[in-house]
């Protein structure tokens, strides 16, 4: 009893508010709070409940706080309305001890005030430096060539780049700035905008991690604590001043998070409007995150997972008719599924609606995609359908940035297989990319007009001749050059007379025997007849004496790879009528699959170099190494991405506090241990709050792990932002539980000079490391006269 | 006394003969016919080479897993007497006479026997009839693809033997768990499932997926126990640390002892040597102990020193240079400072010596006593053949453009002084005063003027620098990375001051007498790590398949065959036993899934008891199936067929247990399924019967269907076989494998 009577006395206790000085907070209860809903006067009417009237209207209230002008929604998790009326209920809930820390202007000043610190602290010298950063190479370059409607190719998804060209169109940028390289200086050129949009959805971030926060813990400082991680965290602010695509993909992300935590919020009344809107929102947001960079599929899996888990506990609820679950998965299906899929596809139309000209990106796409592009020498040209004998043509390997069946006259070196003419890959469109088709037992010249016309039919033994050199393409049991399995491929034979090996099957993939063989849309197999082995491209970038082109080899390994495939793309043949290439433009989803399977083969290309020294993963949450922006040298504008080093390392020892105190918790609980009902509330968001953002931070980090690709420090934001949530929600309750043991006026200055120590530590830090993101000049940091002298920590950070 | 004669001493035994019969048809089906053929088949050839090196304590480094699978076939070796000297170079040679064919493969044999009672044995913990544990076991009996690859010197029949008896001695734990705690059986089979892991893991790293799963299963059993509120906590905690115990101290103890053994035996150096660091090198008898033995260990100004790069990649080279200069234009049209050209190259040479010079003093000899270099101190180098010094300066790199030009000096007489002194960097000292060690210390020369670090770039060099490796200066060093980090291999205090004396000196082979003997564990770890991170890069292969292959069994991989007879091995699995553990898999998946919502909705389709049993039955089947073949897709490794085979097993263990549930459950009395008592024990014989035994005789018949392939045959032009094995011919023979 002694206890009970502790915890009545509690919320008197910890508040940190200075509502507590008003005399109501004394003594919560349904009143009390009511007083407050007559205080603020617009809530909804308040529908019957039958439990606890006192919470909701709390909720209710608080809801609409937050969001004035957004849909409002009880904001309590318990679905007991749906529990069997012979189950026993639990008992509905006590008054919160810290209630009185969520009087309505306890969370309206806080928010205001976080939302105008972040945009302060993100906006600040925002045009320093005048010159491009980092990846603002790439990106800038993507938005301005979106304005100029010119193709190009990214591994990643468009939307963000379109919103940093839509940006940039808006605030009146042109899209000349060519964006070269690092150090480049702007001049008159408007990057403002671009900067800025960045910079806004960055500071979104903070207003967005604090109504998550507070939606799962319920606790104002928890949110406040927060809040204050990401305002002064310089790597966020950082990150959030440049036009990257970070920052637009984390905001997609936090606001797939806080609208999923929104609609779970709503589930109390589903299918009310508040409850369609967040679950919707959460829907496109998905969409804008997977749009960005396909590290928004994490945040898919989240949802996804949360999801299920949702469903799952309502198919167990009885009371529930199967009818009523089957309207459950419709809408999810709908809104999470469908609806995303929608929109992500919608972006894609627009990306390929904009940009229609030929640029940079042409030669990673087949030539049916080419054709699309105004410019493209495959733009609208007309070129015979079938091949015939005698027909001039060039051949483009199916594999991604394939490259032309390319020869000259340089041999291959001394020691290289047999010194004959080489043969290669090449990526840009050549003379010496032309190859005429003859018969292999005749060299008669069948564009004379007195032959008839014969056409080449799938099985064929066809020979190849190079249409410069008059060299035959021929292939013989000698070692390839780089691939040393595969046999050598070479250009033999003198004006078109070689031998038994310069003949080669044509086939045509999935066609019958005797079929013609058609212009770009036939995949074609050359099979060498003397060895059997097949003509491909291997992919590697042969040494200086092959040009660096890309190596041809003949492979005794029959597989279905496009590395050993072929189609024909440039055909001339002036006995045979020209067609025109308009009827095999692929269509949208065609274009869409291509542009996914270039983007993926794209992505798992960037390997890192041999010897190179790269990011890993178990770097980043210890801050060790930064990225430098922009400047090297004592004289430069020294920008350097690195996390704010003491909140840093408070998340990552948080995470470590974070799984003992839920290991605890549930072991405890498992063991069948007694907790009061503060205790138990605590443990609820403990193990409930805080593991949805923990599964968000493992989602967002361990994959890393298992990637091949290219790493950079800048990945492990994402994941950041959701150590910050946890950080928050981990020390709220670990005070309080604190403050709960002890006795009542120990445990609210506990309480109370815990949250403030905490803030201050990440304020002062903030003190010391903001030179960082805004910029630093003069000496570097081993310098005793540098800004930043005395804080270098580490001995991997260069600043 | 003497009671005896009054009682008979009376011993009672329980023979289980179903178990004696299964084992006995293992042995004939596994070992029939062993040591034919005398040829190499396919993957002895990559087996029998460790083989014999261990025969001849050879040390080796592979890539391709831990040491205690090699360990085994090898003991089989040292059983049959054999000496290792065979040429393991072909597929299809044929073995000499010294080569103990039987022995070597007989332990793949017997643990491949074996796996048919383990199979029987699991299914009866699992608490299945014992006609379904008699079909399953049958069911392994009779899979050619097991078969094939048990009766020959491979490690994937030992694998799954592992793999087998460490989920029957959990089970048999578990079993024991409910009704005696910590009694010596309890124990038994506890720890003997450590063992069988950690032996899974030792043979193959794919073991460490069913170790996995078992721990999960592990760590779920434990949360129950932990939520058994009857118990104590002090008895909780007794449960756990047992667990703990058994599950992760034991088999990583046991890992680090086939590390121990395997070191202990391979004492000689060897063909791999290379690709250990100096140190490792030194610890093996002959190799580069004989040279570093007894040299002087502190380096001190005025010593002669070999430098070799500590990453090892892509080749294990030395600090070189020679006399050729770099070309004044490369051919992209950038300059260079044409001055002489400083290298990595791979192999021993004589113009790989350097001396320390101090920076102060002329000299080249080490003074009496001699002056040891320490960590930060700054130092000349200068090479030992044309005496210039190691030198960098504000020139690109021939390759590499954002780094620095690294030479060794020489005054043209222009604006360009000489910039050679560095300083030297130990990194893994222990103090800052350190002193730097020939083998042991990792040092990293940072350049004064300009603190560039001398690195390794990884290059080729074109023709005019003979393909050696390029050196260069990384002006913004981004961390440490192991190609920035020298250490002295070889090294002799300098006694000539004269360059004649001196080259005669360099010449010389050096000599001294101190060996250094590192600690296992600083060997374990360099192996392991190199074991881990060793990449093999040709990986294409002609049989090599894809996973999603496996399942449907659309490829196979052709294993021997004789030039002349046309006889052939070909490793191919039981088409119809494939099929039907397929079907199985899919049956399973959605009759669990149906089970799970229906019960979530609180509507019961099997009782209780019986739902457990599914449950654990299917979540040991199914799961072993999934942890041992989904893996595979994010793996970038060459695959074969016989990858699958783990993964099969558990997937063969499942077709009983799902055929049971079906018949006990399903297919019994329409009206029977809400309400069904445990038959499963105690039930009536002849459902079970009806359930296993029709599709028995099917699968035995697939199985004969399959069995030339499996054994033997001749390729007889007329015969039905013949096509197959003829177009084989061609391929089979100039197959690269």
């Amino acid at each position: 009893t002694l206890r009970r009577v502790r915890s009545v006395a509690f919320p008197t206790c910890l508040s940190l508010h200075p509502a507590t000085s008003r005399g109501d907070a004394l003594a919560p209860g349904a009143e009390n709070y009511n007083s407050h809903d007559a205080l603020r006067g617009n809530q909804t009417p308040l529908p019957a409940m039958p439990y606890g009237a006192d919470s909701l209207s709390l909720d209710a209230v608080r809801g609409g706080a937050r969001l004035p002008s957004g849909p409002r929604c009880g904001g309590l998790r318990q679905r007991r309305p749906r529990r069997p009326a012979g189950e026993p209920s639990r008992p509905s809930p006590p008054p919160r001890a810290w209630a009185p820390l969520e009087a309505p202007v306890g969370v309206w000043a806080p928010l205001a005030s976080i939302t105008l610190l972040s945009f302060a602290s993100r906006f600040y010298r925002l045009c320093e430096p005048p010159h491009v950063c980092w990846d603002e190479t790439h990106f800038g370059k993507m938005g301005s060539y979106y304005i100029n409607r010119t193709f190009f190719f990214d591994v990643h998804p468009p939307l963000g780049k379109m919103l940093i060209g839509l940006a940039g169109y808006l605030s009146g940028y042109n899209g000349t700035f060519p964006f070269q390289k690092p150090g480049d200086r702007y001049g008159h050129h408007n990057y403002i905008g671009m900067r800025g949009f960045c910079a806004f959805l960055g500071s979104c971030l903070v207003p967005f991690a604090y109504l998550i926060v507070l939606e799962l813990s319920k606790s104002l400082s928890a949110a406040l604590l927060a809040a204050s991680i990401l305002i002064f965290d310089t790597g966020c602010i950082t990150l959030s001043q440049y036009i990257l695509l970070d920052p637009i993909l984390m905001f997609f992300l936090m606001g797939a998070v806080l609208s999923m935590v929104k609609y779970n919020s709503c589930a109390v009344r589903p299918f009310s409007a508040p409850w369609w809107f967040w679950l919707s929102l959460t829907g496109v947001n998905l969409a804008g995150a997977i749009g960005v960079k396909f590290v928004g599929l994490f945040v898919v899996l989240l949802v996804g997972l949360n999801t299920v888990y949702d469903l799952w506990e309502l198919l167990g609820d009885l009371s529930l008719s199967l009818v009523t679950l089957g309207k459950h998965l419709l809408a999810r299906v709908f809104c999470l599924i469908l609806l995303p899929l929608v929109l992500y596809t919608a972006q894609f139309a627009v990306h390929f609606a904009v940009l229609n000209k030929s640029g940079p990106g042409d030669g990673f796409f087949s030539s049916a995609f080419q054709s699309r592009l105004i410019g493209n020498n495959l733009h609208n040209v007309s070129v015979p359908e079938h091949l015939a004998y005698g027909s001039v043509i060039t051949m483009k390997n199916l594999r991604m940035a394939g490259g032309y069946l390319h020869s000259h006259w340089h041999l291959y070196p001394e020691g290289v297989g047999a010194r004959q003419q080489q043969v290669t890959a090449y990526l840009h469109k050549d003379l010496n990319n032309l190859w005429v088709i003859k018969k292999h037992d005749s060299n008669t010249d069948h564009l004379d007009p007195s032959c008839s016309v014969e056409f080449v039919r799938h099985g064929d033994v066809i020979r190849l001749e190079h249409k410069e050199t008059s060299r035959n393409l021929h292939s013989h049991q000698h070692e390839a050059p780089m691939t040393r399995k595969h046999f050598q491929v070479t250009g033999y034979g003198i004006n078109g007379t070689g031998d038994a090996n310069d003949f080669w099957r044509i086939e045509v993939v999935g066609r019958k025997s005797g079929k013609r063989i058609k212009v770009l849309r036939s995949q074609i197999r050359l099979t060498h007849l003397a060895t059997g082995c097949i003509l491909g491209s291997s992919g590697k970038t042969l040494p200086k004496w092959g040009w660096e082109q890309v190596e041809v080899t003949c492979t005794p390994y029959v597989k279905e790879t496009p590395n050993a495939l072929w189609n024909v793309e440039d055909h001339i043949n002036p006995k045979l009528p020209n067609i025109s290439l308009d009827v095999l433009k692929p269509s949208f989803p065609e274009i869409l699959l291509e542009s996914h399977m270039v983007m993926i083969r794209g992505n798992s290309g960037l390997k890192p170099k041999e010897n190179e020294v790269t990011s890993k993963p178990w770097h980043w949450p210890i801050n060790y190494q930064g990225l430098r922006f922009s400047g090297v040298n004592e004289t430069d504008y020294r920008v350097y991405l690195l996390g704010n080093p003491v909140v840093w390392w408070l998340n990552l020892v948080t995470i470590g506090l974070y799984l003992l105190m839920a290991t605890c918790t549930i072991v405890a609980i498992k063991r069948g241990a007694q907790l009061t009902v503060e205790f138990k509330e605590l443990s609820e968001v403990l193990l409930h709050s805080g593991g949805k953002i923990m599964l968000g931070w493992l989602l967002h980090y361990l994959p890393f792990f298992m990637m091949g690709r290219v790493l950079y420090f800048h990945h492990y934001f994402p994941a950041m932002l959701f150590s910050s949530m946890l950080t928050g929600i981990t020390w709220d309750t670990l005070l309080k539980f604190c403050a709960g043991c002890l006795s009542c006026s120990m445990g609210k200055r506990v309480y109370t000079y815990g949250m403030l120590a905490l803030m201050l530590l990440i304020v002062y830090s903030f003190y010391l490391f903001h030179p960082l993101s805004y910029g630093m000049v003069g000496p570097m940091a081993s310098d005793p006269n540098s800004p930043m002298a005395g804080l270098r920590w580490l001995e991997s950070w260069e600043f | 006394m003497l009671g005896f004669l009054k009682q008979p001493v009376v011993v009672t035994a329980e023979i289980n003969m179903n178990l004696v019969a299964l084992t006995v048809m293992g042995l004939v089906n596994r070992l029939w016919a062993l040591s034919y053929p005398r040829a190499v088949v396919f993957d002895e050839v990559y087996y029998g080479q460790f083989v014999s090196l261990y025969m001849k304590r050879i040390f080796f480094v592979d890539d391709s897993g831990p040491p205690f699978g090699h360990m085994l076939l090898a003991f089989g070796g040292y059983l049959g007497g054999f000496d290792g000297n065979f040429l393991w170079n072909r597929i299809g040679a044929e073995y000499s006479m010294n080569v103990p064919v039987w022995s070597l493969r007989l332990l793949p044999a017997l643990t491949g026997a074996l796996c048919v009672p383990l199979a029987y044995q699991i299914l009866v913990e699992l608490h299945f009839s014992h006609c379904a544990a008699f079909g399953a076991a049958l069911l392994i009996l009779f899979e050619n693809s097991l078969i094939t690859q048990s009766r020959l010197m491979l490690l994937e029949s030992v694998l799954i033997f592992f793999i087998l008896l460490a989920i029957l001695s959990y089970l048999k734990f578990y079993n024991l768990q409910k009704c005696s705690p910590f009694t010596a059986g309890w124990w038994f089979w506890l720890l003997l499932t450590g063992v069988a892991c950690s032996c899974a893991v030792g043979v193959k790293y794919m073991g460490l997926f069913t170790y996995m799963l078992l721990l999960a299963i592990a760590g779920g059993h434990s949360w129950h126990l932990i939520g058994d509120q009857t118990l104590s906590n002090v008895s909780v905690l007794c449960h756990l640390l047992a667990r703990g115990l058994a599950l992760v101290v034991v088999p990583v103890a046991m890992y680090l002892s086939f590390f121990y053994v395997h070191l202990t035996v391979l004492y000689r150096s060897g063909p791999h040597d290379q690709i250990m660091t100096s140190a490792f090198q030194a610890s093996l008898e002959g190799g580069l102990a004989r040279i570093t033995q007894g040299q002087p260990l502190e380096v001190a100004y005025g010593s002669q020193i070999t430098l070799r790069n500590v990453l090892g990649k892509p080749v294990p080279c030395w600090l070189h240079s020679h006399k050729n200069t770099y070309p004044i234009r490369y051919e992209n049209g950038r300059g260079s400072s044409h001055q002489q050209q400083v290298t990595c190259y791979p192999f021993k040479d004589v113009n790989n010596w350097w001396i320390v010079k101090d920076p102060g003093m002329q000299q080249l000899v080490v003074s009496n006593p001699p002056r040891p270099v320490r960590h930060g101190h700054i130092v000349q180098l200068v090479h030992g053949i044309t005496t210039r010094y190691l030198n960098t300066h504000d020139v690109a790199a021939p390759l590499s453009p954002h780094s620095q030009e690294i030479s060794c000096y020489i005054d043209y007489n222009i604006s360009m002084p000489a910039q050679n002194l560095w300083r030297v960097e130990i990194v893994n000292r222990e103090s800052d005063t350190d002193v730097w060690k020939t083998i042991l210390s990792e040092v990293r020369f940072v350049h004064v003027n300009t603190s560039a670090v001398l690195k390794l770039s990884g290059a080729s060099l074109p023709e005019w620098g003979y393909r050696q490796l390029e050196i260069i200066g990384e002006k913004l060093s981004k961390g440490h990375h192991q190609s920035m980090l020298w250490n002295v291999e070889e090294h002799r205090y300098g006694k000539s001051q004269e360059q004649k004396e001196r080259e005669v000196e360099l010449h010389s082979p050096t000599q001294a007498d101190i060996s250094k003997n590192l600690s296992f564990m600083a060997r374990f770890t360099e192996l392991q790590w190199k074991i881990l991170t060793l990449k093999n890069e040709d990986t294409e292969h002609k049989y090599s398949s894809s996973p999603l292959d496996w399942i449907t069994m659309d490829t196979n991989i052709a294993y021997w065959f004789h030039p002349i007879s046309g006889a052939q091995i070909h490793l191919i699995g039981n088409i119809l036993t494939w099929a039907s553990a397929n079907v199985a898999t899919l049956v399973y998946v959605c009759l669990f899934l149906w089970y799970l919502l229906r019960r979530r909705r609180k509507i019961c389709d099997i009782p209780e008891d019986a739902w457990r049993l599914w449950v654990s039955a299917g979540g040991l089947c199914v799961g072993g199936w999934a942890v041992n073949y989904l893996p595979f897709f994010m793996m970038e490794k060459t695959l074969f067929l016989y990858h699958y085979l783990p993964a099969l097993t558990f997937q063969i263990l499942l077709i009983p247990v799902v055929l049971q549930h079906l018949t006990d459950h399903l297919c019994r009395y329409p009206g029977y399924s809400t309400g069904c008592p445990a038959v499963l024990i105690s039930g009536d014989k002849s459902s079970e019967m009806m359930g296993f035994l029709v599709p028995a005789p099917a699968l035995i018949l697939g199985t004969l269907h399959y069995v030339p392939s499996v054994i033997t045959l001749p390729c007889l032009a007329e015969e039905n076989y013949s096509v197959n094995a003829c177009t084989g011919l061609g391929k089979v023979n100039c197959s690269p494998v």
